[in-house]
């Protein structure tokens, strides 16, 4: 593996072929999506020319409120069909394919509003979510005998995630009398049940305490340490630059910059996404809001503001 | 005073249309208890059944197990019809169409150019000879009092509370497998359990079917002693059947059963202690009034029994889903 060299790209293992950058190609990528684009009515939510994920890596997907993240995660995963838009798991086609099967072929979402089934146990919640169970097909589900012992299989994994989460204690209780932030986490450990290839979270971290933050984080890192790959969506910054490998910035439908953790925010692209182009702009001169007017096309208060700096402009006492 | 209408009402208990109807509710109980299927038109099936039983009988002379595999098979047809084009839809979809469908299969089976074949408003008369040719039962009267019955009479009680109690357990099995756990997530959210890789869409296939044949059966079981008429399948039976699972508890397998049980019975209560009170002068109402007023005082029931449990008898609090 080439090593990178340059300053600007610490001393870790280099993901991509070429300068970082929105689109770039990547040396081992396990996803690959060109041209998808969504729009709902005249707004464009998704426009995303090329982007390809580093397999067995951390991918973090960033953008402010509205960027379209979440709309990206569900065209992926079939829950929202793209206007156009190909993409591909390890080759094969994604494009088209049904919600369920995406999830067959190891590719598991979580959802930004939480999705915990609250009138079943933790338990039943966690044994939804495995794979391999012939007690799911009509017929043998009537012989418990032919599906009983996959079953305590399935249990036993379950109890073992569930430890790891510190659910272990709730596994009988409905999932309802679950606080937000645990319902987070059971809805993580139950997607990871199918033993998925890439796992996306959307906002794993929203609502959880501090105090097991640091200890999900351990969860996303062990993960990766297993082969999974991860692509999350998180505005907190702290998971950001502490676990993820790289860093995919979105804003308003488009990816507007890709790098590593360590140099990415300093990205203008990334920073006007952010703060919006005139964050440095000084609002409080006429000069600054004049800018700004020019930016947004308002020619009347262009003028306005013209005509304003043109006033003090004059000598006094005229 | 006359007080045979309390036996006569707890004999409700053995009419085939209690029995029938606590079978359609199981049904019911499958789409909309344990599935969330909102199915407005459990009617309709119970229509279907009937029609293809009866026809199959009467008309072409079938067997009685050929008649029940028509039955079958008629739910299934309709099962796929409502289904395929809504189930992939949002919940509402399902409602329109299933009441709208059950409608329909009403005016069809009445309109003249078909009576030949389904009898038009007099529905089939008939259907009954190939299941009492199968009545090992000694022909002799059995019963007390008042409740008196043949041996034909008994012998479709006894089969038709054996079908409901194997049909029970059927569900019972189901809903306790890795099957029922599936259907039961679908009933809460079905992305959830579309996101961890199962077929939602033919899982709720799966569910109409099931209640589907139950409710066509029910008809058999109500229309072997009595005869078939397409009135009894309007709308009006359809909420019949969710009074009796919200009577009894939606999302239980005991509940439509008792249900369908305590609704027939106290229907019957009501009129006969009405009959009494307007034969003796005791209520300002005239015995034509009495009709409605006894399904207005049910209406009031069910309300109350909404308003203060709304799990129903046998619910569970917590998984009264509509009760938010
Ligand atoms: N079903 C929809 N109908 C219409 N517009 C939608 C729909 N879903 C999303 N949008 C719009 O698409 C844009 C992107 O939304 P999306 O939820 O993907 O943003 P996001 O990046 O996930 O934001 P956040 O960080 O706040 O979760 C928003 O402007 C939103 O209003
Ligand atoms: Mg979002």
């Amino acid at each position: 593996m080439p090593k990178a060299e340059s300053a600007s790209t610490p001393a870790v293992e280099q993901l991509q072929k070429g300068e970082p950058g929105p689109g770039v190609p990547k040396v081992d990528p396990i996803l690959i999506a060109h041209g998808v684009k969504r729009t709902f009515g005249g707004m464009t939510a998704v426009d995303v020319e090329h982007v390809e994920i580093p397999r067995g890596k951390i991918t973090a997907l960033i953008g402010p409120n509205g960027a379209g993240k979440t709309t990206f995660f569900n065209l992926l995963t079939g829950f929202d069909k793209p206007d156009t838009g190909t993409w591909s798991l390890d080759g094969d086609s994604l494009a088209g394919v049904p919600a369920y099967k995406v999830s067959r072929r190891g590719m598991v979402r979580t959802f930004q509003l939480t999705k915990a089934l609250s009138l079943l146990s933790v338990m039943e919640n966690m044994r939804l979510g495995a794979t391999g169970q012939s007690g799911e097909r009509f017929f043998p589900a009537l012989f418990k005998g032919s599906w009983r012992k996959r079953e305590d299989e399935i249990t036993a994994q379950a109890l073992e995630l569930l430890a790891r989460f510190k659910l272990d204690t709730k596994k009988d209780d409905y999932a309802a009398s679950l606080s937000g932030g645990q319902r987070k986490l059971l809805e993580m450990a139950r997607a990871l049940m199918s033993k998925p290839r890439l796992v996306m979270l959307d906002e794993p971290m929203a609502g959880v305490n501090p105090a097991l933050t640091q200890s999900l984080l351990g969860h996303v890192l062990n993960l990766k340490n297993d082969g999974t790959t991860v692509l999350f969506v998180e505005h907190d910054m702290h998971m950001v630059q502490t676990i993820a490998d790289w860093v995919i910035v979105m804003a308003e439908g488009r990816i507007v910059a890709e790098g590593y953790p360590a140099t990415v925010m300093q990205d203008q692209a990334v920073i006007d996404a952010y703060l919006g182009a005139h964050h440095d702009t000084d609002l409080g001169s006429l000069t600054g809001q004049l800018e700004v007017a020019k930016d947004l096309d308002d020619s009347f208060l262009v003028d306005e503001i013209k005509s304003e700096i043109a006033e003090e402009e004059k000598p006094d006492g005229e | 005073m006359d007080f045979n209408f309390i036996p006569l009402a707890f004999g409700q208990l053995l009419e085939p249309q209690t029995i029938g109807y606590a079978l359609a509710a199981l049904g019911l109980t499958v789409h909309f208890g344990f599935t969330g299927l909102l199915n407005f038109g459990q009617a309709g099936f119970m229509a279907v059944g009937g029609y293809f039983f009866a026809i199959t009988t009467v008309k072409f002379g079938w067997p009685l197990w050929a008649a029940l595999l028509a039955c079958i098979v008629g739910a299934v047809i309709f099962a796929l019809i409502l289904g395929i084009p809504t189930l992939r839809l949002r919940a509402d979809y399902l409602s329109i169409v299933t009441i709208a469908a059950a409608e329909i299969i009403r005016y069809t089976v009445k309109t003249p150019d078909i009576s030949p074949l389904t009898g038009g408003s007099d529905g089939i008369n008939g259907s009954s000879d190939g299941f009492y040719a199968l009545d090992p039962l000694p022909d002799i009267s059995y019963g007390f009092g008042v409740l008196r019955y043949t041996n034909d009479g008994l012998w479709i009680r006894i089969v038709g509370w054996l079908v409901v109690i194997l049909a029970a357990l059927l569900v019972r099995q189901l809903m306790r497998s890795p099957w029922g756990r599936i259907v039961k997530g679908i009933r809460e959210d079905e992305d959830a359990v579309r996101s961890l890789g199962k077929n939602v869409t033919w899982y709720k296939m799966q569910s109409l079917i099931l209640g589907g044949i139950m409710g066509a059966i029910a008809t058999v079981i109500v229309i072997i002693p009595t005869s078939l008429q397409p009135d009894n399948y309007g709308t009006q039976t359809t909420f019949f059947l969710y009074t009796i699972i919200l009577l009894g508890g939606a999302t239980t397998v005991l509940g439509p059963i008792v249900g369908s049980i305590i609704f027939w019975v106290v229907l019957q209560l009501t009129d006969g202690i009405l009959t009494l009170l307007v034969t003796n002068h005791l209520l300002p109402i005239t015995s034509i009034q009495q009709g409605p007023i006894r399904f207005i005082l049910v209406g009031i029931a069910l309300m109350l029994l909404v308003i203060f449990r709304p799990q129903g008898i046998f619910g569970n609090k917590r998984e009264a889903h509509f009760s938010a």
